[in-house]
């Protein structure tokens, strides 16, 4: 028997839900991911999940985005479309706050470390204290593993089942 | 009842007339046959199909008793308090509490750790692997024949870092042990570009996180893939059905990688329905950490299991500092 893999895309999702029997569907904070990077601006980092200090960030790559950095490891894996990621050195000028992400001006980036190219399925490590910047032709979708930042959005009501 | 004893007796007796040795631990004392597990305590007696049983119990052990509860069935559990665990009987179960026939012994982790793992390897034979879905399996019935050690002593994957740095856990490939699943015979197995500058190989890293999981030759185990402090991505393929209840003590995150998983939900102390969970590809859902969840997947499919592991946060749910679902919206 042949056996299908059933995986989904910006143009290609079904989603599933809450079913109560005897509960408050918000307590299941059900999300699609592709459902919130369709409706997303590019670069958004929206949360689809969180854990108290920790989030998961859904993040529509369409462009390039501005270079950014972390002071802890984060892990970008791509959902959908091929997504190019530049690493580089950081210079001594910004100081990252301990949780997060944040934006870095160019000057601040220094010697390249290397690029990936990543498709739909890929994890790609975003090392702590180092610059990145990703970059796609098409609308690409990534879903970070980070901690909460100041430009993570948390838009619950609008993005979960909450009936 | 409670025994907190944390010296708690165990032995071990010779084997049966199918040569299943039996086990006492504390109160509890365990047995098997050619079809069935009994566990019985002073005030009540159980028994479940080995094969359900020995697929628990395998969870149990390799998991380190996990975070918080691993039901084996709506009767028979432990909890884990990170150091000690405790070993139960309808204590999450209202009937058995009501009637006041629940038992719990807490017990030393090694003790409870050792005496899981004696009886897992004896009562697990040649045929059966209590990792694997059933129909990747031989049986686990009928009088002992030989054993399956190598099964229930699988390397359980658990990232430093990520996956396929240098120096962290490999990739799989049909080199090392690791073909491609039957039901995942059409995932790409195409990897990342990488164009590490001399130097920065350690950092500039990547993966098919999908070509790695279509290689999972176990079912229903999680495993550390990428690490952000406390923050873990445990991704795992399901198929067929959990073979435990897991109880949370902390929420839990779910993100559906491929095909679907139907999660039962219910109270995590007293098995009340609560909802089903009906999870596709790219869907994103927390466990809150009052209830217990066991999913079924019809087809292998892969989920990303997302966890914290800090050691506070039982503490804090259960004191009630913070609330038992991760957002308030």
């Amino acid at each position: 028997m042949a056996y299908v893999t059933r995986l989904a895309s910006l143009d290609d999702y079904q989603k599933g839900g809450v079913e109560v029997i005897d509960d408050d569907p918000k307590n299941y904070a059900f999300s699609n991911i592709f459902e919130v990077a369709s409706h997303a601006r590019p670069f958004e980092q929206i949360a689809v999940g969180k854990n108290f200090e920790y989030v998961l960030e859904a993040v529509r790559v369409e462009g390039t985005s501005g270079w950014r950095a972390c002071s802890h490891d984060q892990s970008a894996l791509v959902m959908d479309g091929e997504v190019e990621f530049t690493l580089r050195t950081l210079g001594d000028g910004p100081s990252l706050p301990d949780s997060g992400s944040v934006g870095v001006p160019d000057e601040a980036t220094q010697t390249l470390m290397g690029r990936v190219v990543a498709r739909r399925g890929h994890l790609t490590l975003l090392p702590a204290g180092r610059a990145y910047r990703y970059a796609s032709t098409s609308p690409a979708v990534l879903l970070i593993q980070t901690a909460e930042g100041v430009d993570t959005q948390f838009r619950w009501a609008e993005i979960c089942q909450t009936a | 009842m409670t025994a907190s004893d944390t010296h708690t007796p165990t032995s071990v007796q010779e084997p049966n007339e199918f040569g299943y040795r039996g086990y006492t631990l504390g109160e509890f004392q365990f047995s098997r046959d050619e079809y069935f597990a009994y566990v019985t305590w002073p005030t009540g007696r159980h028994v479940m199909s080995v094969d359900a049983f020995l697929r628990a119990m395998q969870r149990d052990v390799a998991w380190e008793f996990f975070y918080g509860i691993v039901n084996f069935d709506g009767v028979l559990g432990t909890m884990n308090h990170y150091g000690t665990v405790d070993l139960f009987a309808g204590r999450y179960n209202d009937a058995f509490r009501k009637a006041e026939l629940d038992h719990v012994e807490t017990i030393d982790t090694a003790t409870i750790r050792d005496v899981f793992a004696a009886m897992l390897a004896d009562w697990t034979n040649a045929s059966f692997d209590p990792f694997a879905s059933p129909e990747e399996t031989g049986s686990a019935f009928g009088p002992k024949k030989g054993e399956n050690i190598a099964a229930i002593t699988r390397h359980r994957v658990t990232a430093e870092r990520m996956v396929s740095l240098p120096g962290d856990e490999p990739l799989r490939d049909d080199g090392n042990g690791h073909p491609v699943n039957r039901m995942f015979a059409d995932v790409s197995q195409d990897e990342p570009e990488i164009y590490a500058e001399p130097g920065f190989e350690n950092e500039v890293g990547s993966f098919s996180l999908f070509a790695y999981l279509s290689r999972s030759p176990v079912t229903w185990n999680p495993s550390v893939v990428s690490v952000c402090r406390d923050s873990l991505y445990c991704p795992t393929t399901e198929e067929y059905i959990l073979p435990i209840i897991h109880g949370n003590d902390r929420a839990e995150w779910f993100v559906q990688l491929s095909d679907e998983i139907i999660w039962d939900v219910e109270d995590r102390d007293t098995g009340r329905k609560r909802a089903k969970v009906i999870m596709k590809a790219g869907d994103v859902a927390a466990m809150p950490s009052d209830i217990r969840h066991q999913g079924y997947s019809p087809k292998r499919s892969m989920l990303l299991v997302w966890e914290n592991a800090s050691l506070a946060i039982p503490e804090l749910i259960s004191s009630g500092k913070f609330p038992t679902q991760p957002v308030e919206f």
